[in-house]
């Protein structure tokens, strides 16, 4: 009778949700000590903690109130979700027919895009402009390159970072900051790096690809991770060529000169938030034409079905090479947008944390899902340029990883697909799960040899 | 049209067709038959390139093909329709068919409307997902896609498979309007008696070799076929 009550499902829910806020309590709470290894678990739920200056009482009353607070949330979404998302959107209420509605998504992007130009004048505050760009617009360049990869094509690349790394070494290479000469022995503006480095990352993708896209899932991930970690080592050692691991510190801010139109950026944010922008849009305009395209088209099929791709007289090695180098280029664009503002670059920025972040930033948003992605990489790090900018008392930087994975979790439970799915994603994982109460089709069609 | 001839291949250490020499000729409908493991998906993935031989040969309308790599094959036209039906779940019926004349340039209009016409169903269904479409009708989907490549031979991988009989009973009379169209049929089937019933030749596989070969008509009386296709045969499972 106990466990009949315990598997209805508001009450299943209940009970996970305690559970992770519980899980939240003991790490947001006190480290230990030495003298009494227990006091940081003891003292995450006996500490005295305020409800939002309502009142006092012990930790562990505030956040069961939290978490009713929560599961009431979640059981009104649950009963009247349905009715709400079919009144806001009707979209979403014919999930089995392939519709599309552009003028009404072109109307609201180009209303976004409006906000992200006004966007630095809104924000008055020398930390939020700089943040902007540091802390979003790349991260936003990144996460949407490497959604081409791994949300597209479906591939898991763990080494993005890479990229990035050789976009941020060609512009120290091109502006003569290396201890190599910049090319045909004469520097140039940090600007003119750009068509360099997007043809560095694109052969350096090409060069990774053809031999390591014959793998599939986790092999790949393996490969793509060491390729990763070689280009920080090259970095790291290659003292004549990169300057070892102290890096450079003399790139020049970009200028851009042709003719009587010169313009130079300088230390000031803003304008590298505009350079930035003007990446992101540009790529989001690529990206989303080219998931339009045949070639989108072939990445889908590949992402579904290798083999009845390959039937079909599709080359998934050519097309999955295609999407590391398209993917690989937005990564280079940020690697320029990044050194030339810092005027430095370090090997040690180029880790395979760097990597994970950016893919837990479309894992977050949504695979497959420009707009997710982009939503996603822009909450996860304002979230962070707030807590680094403004720290609550107590916390340190590494603890964001806790957090995030913490959300990660949490979001792998109750939305899988992301925070906006791509409308595929969503439907592959609904089959999935199906096909776990036993889909037909998982029944009968073994992988017969 | 089709030539096979010894052909081995291996999957790692583990052989799974010992050298086996068969033809299709032009305008015949031919099958493979034979249990489980026999090797009959293993002879359909050679001829379309996904699994190349390691030796013996294999020749389309005289030119060599043993080395040419799956994705080419379409060009060739040969077109392979695959066991399990592999149709892209999240694309609509007509991107699935759109996906079949990936390989193509130009209109696919004709080509959409031939396959309406032979598919009725699929028509209806057109805006619908794959993953909406019964057993039955994403075969039919399957089919579909293959043709739209414009095929001279035609490779079906069980096409049968967990079909009810009377969808069974149409996937074979599509069949043989797709042969009456000119497209020659290389069909594996377990469903030995309707499969020996519309084709023309048939060879029975039995751990990866040929052990009999004929016209369809005599093989459908073989004391040895109705063995292996009751399943009377003791079988190494796959």
């Amino acid at each position: 009778m106990i466990r009949s009550f315990l598997e209805r499902a508001p009450i299943r829910r209940l009970l996970v949700i305690v559970g992770v806020v519980a899980v939240i309590e003991l790490i947001t709470g006190p480290p230990g000590s030495n003298q009494y290894p227990t006091s940081g678990f003891t003292g995450s739920y006996a500490e005295a903690a305020s409800f939002f200056g309502l009142f006092r009482t012990q930790r562990w009353v505030v956040f069961l109130a939290l978490a009713l607070v929560a599961w009431g949330i979640v059981e009104l979404w649950t009963r009247y979700g349905a009715t709400i998302r079919s009144r806001s959107s009707s979209a979403l209420a014919g999930p089995r027919q392939v519709s599309e509605k552009r003028p009404v998504r072109v109307g609201f992007a180009l209303a976004l895009l409006v906000l992200g130009i006004l966007l630095p004048h809104i924000v008055n505050n020398a930390f939020w402009q700089s943040a902007l760009v540091t802390y979003v617009a790349i991260y936003v360049l990144l996460a949407i390159g490497l959604n081409v990869v791994v949300g597209f094509a479906g591939l898991l690349d763990l080494g993005y970072v890479a990229f990035y790394a050789i976009g941020a070494y060609t512009t120290a290479w091109v502006t003569g900051a290396l201890p190599t000469p910049p090319p045909f022995g004469h520097a140039l503006d940090a600007f003119w790096a750009i068509p360099f480095a997007v043809v560095f990352v694109v052969i350096a993708g090409v060069l990774l690809g053809a031999p390591t896209l014959r793998l599939r899932g986790d092999y790949l991930a393996i490969v793509t991770l060491g390729f990763g970690e070689i280009i920080t080592i090259f970095a790291n050692n290659l003292y004549g060529i990169t300057g070892g691991s102290t890096g450079t510190q003399q790139i020049p801010h970009p200028v851009f000169h042709v003719g009587p139109i010169k313009y130079s950026w300088g230390l000031a944010p803003v304008p590298y938030y505009y350079l930035a922008l003007g990446s992101v849009v540009l790529f989001l305009v690529i990206f989303s034409l080219l998931q339009r395209s045949r070639v989108g088209r072939a990445w889908t099929a590949i992402r579904e079905d290798e083999v009845a791709a390959e039937s079909l007289g599709i080359n998934p090695l050519k097309f999955k090479v295609m999407a590391f180098a398209v993917g690989a280029a937005s990564a280079g664009f940020a690697g320029v947008i990044t050194a030339s503002a810092d005027n430095f670059l370090f090997p040690s920025s180029f880790t395979l944390t760097f990597s994970i972040n950016i893919l837990v930033l479309v894992i977050l948003g949504g695979m497959g899902s420009i707009s997710g992605v982009v939503v996603g990489a822009i909450i996860i790090q304002v979230i962070q340029a707030y807590l680094n900018h403004t720290p609550p008392s107590g916390y340190q930087q590494p603890d964001l990883y806790i957090y995030v994975g913490a959300l990660l979790i949490t979001m792998m439970i109750f939305r899988p697909a992301g925070l906006i799915p791509s409308r595929q994603r969503r439907r592959e994982i609904s089959l999935y799960e199906e096909s776990h109460e036993g889909h037909p089709d998982e029944v009968l069609l073994g992988d017969d040899v | 049209m089709l030539e096979v001839k010894d052909a081995v291949v291996r999957y790692g250490a583990i052989t799974a067709l010992h050298g086996i020499t068969f033809e299709v000729n032009e305008g015949e409908i031919v099958t493979l038959l034979g249990a489980n493991g026999a090797g009959k998906s293993t002879t359909l993935r050679m001829v379309s390139g996904l699994q190349p031989p390691v030796s013996g040969s294999i020749s389309f309308q005289g030119r060599d093909i043993s080395h040419t790599r799956a994705h080419d094959f379409a060009k060739l036209g040969v077109s392979h329709v695959p066991e399990g039906r592999r149709i892209f779940s999240q694309m609509s019926v007509e991107e699935n068919l759109e996906m079949g004349a990936f390989r193509r340039r130009g209109s696919i209009s004709n080509d959409l409307d031939r396959i309406y016409e032979t598919f009725p169903i699929l028509k209806e269904r057109r805006k619908q997902l794959g993953s909406n479409l019964s057993g039955g009708e994403q075969q039919m989907l399957a089919i579909g896609r293959a043709l739209m490549s414009q095929p001279t031979l035609l490779l079906l991988d069980e096409p049968s498979m967990g079909l009810a009989p009377m969808i069974v009973d149409t996937i074979f009379r599509i069949i043989g309007e797709i042969r009456a169209s000119g497209t020659t049929v290389l069909l594996v089937e377990q469903n030995a008696a309707h499969a020996l019933r519309l084709a023309d030749r048939g060879y029975v596989l039995e751990n990866g070799r040929i052990v009999l070969s004929g016209p369809a008509a005599d093989l459908l009386v073989d004391p040895r076929v109705r063995a292996v296709y009751l399943g009377e045969d003791v079988e190494a499972g796959t």
